[in-house]
């Protein structure tokens, strides 16, 4: 409350009465059409509480006039948006992949569409950008165990591996150290033989035990070289790149009890479109076939 | 609270009854029409900038097939800047922070040598006020029957003239906030859209938006404007000294002034007090009081002035443009001269030249071609069966040219690169034939395959290097090709 109203000398003015420490403040009144712009925002306000939801109650809230709701909104906008993407997901859905990959705007929308399902779905276990990690095939990489051209993929991503479909991609590796097939002394040789193949060969050593034990129990799915057998989903072992790792310990893990991964069947979970979008996707990492 | 006297306390509660102290009525202002050199001038500088905003969207200058024929549009739509013989990309965005470093320095060196000529002659709210006003004065008439007829009872006669004046204000507000629109959507193709109902409620609402605004600031708000709403009064004061050439009543000269003094024989200085000066100023106020945050120097209270120093015999310039170090000097009796050449105006000019010259330069060096190579966040690479590395890469390729145009695109600083295309098909090749639209950006995923001899803490150089086949032009972008630590 203003207590000392007193004359400015220098200036003819009133003061506003206020007083700190000394200091004084001259009156300079503003134009009231500045108070009535905020008068008018006050009423403005005031509708708009009226107008949308605006006061938290015990048992839920004021909904407003309007029955306005983010929720109903975002609702609304989400099925506009797949209501506008069902034409060209159809499209997807019903052409070829090589008639896809003509049409450079159809390809633009699988590309986000894959981009966005692997974020949502894949990410998690082979990586951002299909990068991978021991146990989950780096997609990126091109190292395929199953194939990886788009209809391989395609049909990975659907019934998965081991994954209890019926159609799923079936392999077993039998258990030669587990259940006494090798002896010990035979798979530590068999290693030694398969990491001459990863290319990492001690120069002198005799691998030759090794060359014979792989000769005899593992070509027939891994092949003569090591190349592998897609069909059996038996990896390729003349490479750099393995899903366990690249060491010698790793050989012998697996040889003596195989680890042998599950990837689940999306069709249960994924439309047709957004899983041929995943495999032009994951094709597209740097991978594809 | 300490006690306070009875007559105090008597005062203070007038005042709260009032309760209004804090905020005063706006005081009208009816500006007198003046005549003379200032205001010729003013009217010139108003039809010049009117004539260039009404006009300059209907300018048209071809540019080939499948290109807009407006010489100044700001396409927002096609994100494409169109000046001219210039066409500026998004990616020239700098350009626009250099034309407002321009503006900037280039408005506080003006302030510094003449004071504020914007205020007074070219800024917007200045020039579409002055053509509101003009309008009035048409209408209503001059400041004595417009005030008379204001504090008249209301009669037919006031009515229809505020109707009329409205409607004229409402007019030019509507051409004003259309014109607005012709910057940003083709000038022809938007008016016939515009009454035919076919343009888009963008430019409905920005028309109307900008028919508001400047029907209500020219009109309505006017001195309210530069008085409490405008940042550029508040600090004037730190480009103004001593030196700058501002409207200045010449007291020296003007006082004592000598309203029924003339015949008591005292001293009188040349202002006669009419007051012609005040009644003339668009913001209200008393160019006597000295420099003030209203004053947008304009100058019309000097063609005022002087008009009666002639009527009364005496010497023209009472009110004219002058420093205050110089008015100090001639108060005292002694010549001076113009200091025009002082730190703060050399400062302001090197930097407005500087920035000019980086800006004529950059323009002039700007390439036809962009490139960006962006590296994928994840993952870092793979390693390949063979036992390579694989890097990959979001390439843009900026043609602005306007025709499609094939680029190569090889890589340097990585022995036996290969590099393929993903969503294309493309490679693997050492070299990968790009081709880009015309005046777009092509996006490609490529990736690079090789096998690195030194990597330091898991990278390496590698530059792209990209050509024009057509015109040859050559652009590198450094990137990095990554691998194990």
């Amino acid at each position: 409350m203003p207590t000392k109203i007193e004359k400015d000398i220098v200036t003819g003015r009133d003061t506003t009465g206020h007083e700190w420490d000394g200091l004084k403040e001259l009156n300079t009144p503003l134009p009231k059409w500045w108070l009535y712009v905020l008068y008018g925002t006050v009423v403005w306000a005031a509708v708009l509480f009226v107008l949308y939801p605006s006061i938290p109650g015990v048992n839920g809230y004021f909904r407003g006039v309007l029955g306005y709701s983010q929720r109903t909104a975002v609702n609304d906008a989400v099925r506009a948006v797949m209501a506008q993407r069902a034409d060209t997901m159809d499209r997807i859905k019903d052409l070829s992949f090589a008639e896809i990959r003509k049409d450079p705007q159809l390809m633009a929308a699988a590309a986000t569409a894959g981009r966005i399902a692997f974020a949502n779905n894949c990410q998690p276990c082979h990586g951002a950008g299909g990068g991978g990690r021991p146990g989950y095939p780096a997609l990126a990489a091109g190292a395929w165990i199953w194939g990886g051209s788009l209809d391989d993929i395609q049909q990975t991503i659907t019934y998965g591996i081991r994954s209890g479909d019926e159609k799923a991609r079936e392999g077993q590796m039998p258990r030669f150290g587990a259940d006494g097939i090798l002896k010990p002394q035979e798979v530590q040789q068999v290693a030694d033989y398969v990491m001459t193949l990863f290319g990492d060969t001690e120069p002198g050593k005799d691998v030759s035990a090794g060359q014979k034990i792989f000769a005899e129990n593992c070509a027939i799915c891994h092949g003569e070289a090591g190349q592998g057998d897609r069909e059996k989903g038996a990896p390729r072992l003349a490479s750099r790149v393995h899903l366990y790792g690249n060491d010698r310990a790793m050989v012998v893990a697996q040889v003596t009890s195989p680890r042998m991964g599950v990837m689940p069947a999306w069709h249960t979970r994924l439309d047709e479109a957004t899983i041929k979008s995943l495999a032009l996707y994951v094709h597209s990492l740097g991978g594809g076939e | 609270m300490s006690r306070i006297s009875k007559a105090e306390r008597q005062l203070q509660l007038q005042r709260e009854a009032a309760g209004d102290h804090l905020y005063a009525n706006r005081v009208r202002v009816y500006p007198k029409s003046v005549h003379g050199p200032v205001r010729r001038f003013k009217w010139a500088v108003l039809i010049v900038c009117l004539g260039i905003y009404y006009l300059l969207p209907w300018l048209r200058w071809p540019r080939g097939v499948n290109q807009p024929d407006q010489a100044v549009l700001l396409s927002l739509w096609t994100e494409r800047f169109y000046f001219f013989n210039l066409k500026f990309w998004p990616q020239d965005i700098y350009y626009l922070t250099g034309l407002l470093i321009v503006g900037a320095v280039g408005l506080f060196l003006v302030t510094s040598v003449v004071g504020r000529v914007w205020c007074g002659y070219t800024c917007p709210q200045t020039v579409w006020t002055d053509l509101f006003m003009w309008i009035e004065r048409r209408i209503e008439g001059d400041r004595n029957e417009r005030m008379k007829r204001d504090a008249e009872k209301v009669s037919f006669d006031l009515i229809w003239r505020k109707l009329a004046k409205h409607a004229a204000w409402l007019a030019i507000a509507f051409w004003t906030g259309g014109a607005w629109i012709m910057y940003f959507v083709d000038a022809p193709t938007v008016t016939v859209e515009f009454w035919t109902g076919a343009a888009s409620k963008e430019v409905y609402f920005f028309t109307f938006l900008f028919t508001a605004t400047t029907y209500l600031l020219a009109g309505w708000a006017r001195e309210q404007v530069c008085t409490y709403m405008c940042p550029w009064p508040r600090f004037q004061s730190a480009m103004l000294d001593e030196q700058s050439i501002t409207v200045t009543y010449q007291g020296w000269r003007g006082e004592p002034r000598m309203r029924g003094r003339r015949h008591d024989g005292a001293p009188a200085g040349d202002c006669v007090d009419c007051g012609a000066c005040v009644t003339a100023c668009p913001t209200g106020i008393d160019i006597r009081d000295g420099i003030q945050l209203e004053c947008i120097n304009c100058g019309l209270c000097i063609d005022a002035c002087n008009h009666v120093m002639e009527r009364t015999g005496r010497p023209k310039w009472l009110i004219t443009w002058d420093t205050l170090a110089d008015q100090a000097a001639k108060a005292a009796g002694r010549q001076t001269t113009l200091h025009l050449l002082r730190p703060r105006t050399l400062i302001y000019a090197s930097a407005l030249v500087l920035v000019l010259a980086a800006m004529t330069v950059a323009l002039a060096m700007r390439s036809s071609v962009g490139l960006s190579v962006l590296h994928d966040r994840a993952p870092l690479f793979v390693r390949l069966p063979d036992g390579d590395l694989r890097n990959g890469y979001t390439v843009k390729i900026v043609n602005k040219g306007p025709n499609i145009a094939l680029f190569e695109l090889h890589t340097a600083g990585l022995d036996g690169a290969v590099l393929a295309e993903m969503d294309e098909g493309l490679g693997p090749a050492a070299r990968l034939g790009l081709p880009v639209k015309g005046d777009s950006v092509g996006t490609f995923r490529v990736t690079v395959a090789g096998a690195p001899a030194h990597l330091v803490d898991g990278s390496q150089n590698i530059d792209f290097v990209l050509r024009n086949t057509e015109t040859g032009e050559q652009t590198v972008y450094q990137s990095l090709f990554m691998g194990p630590r």
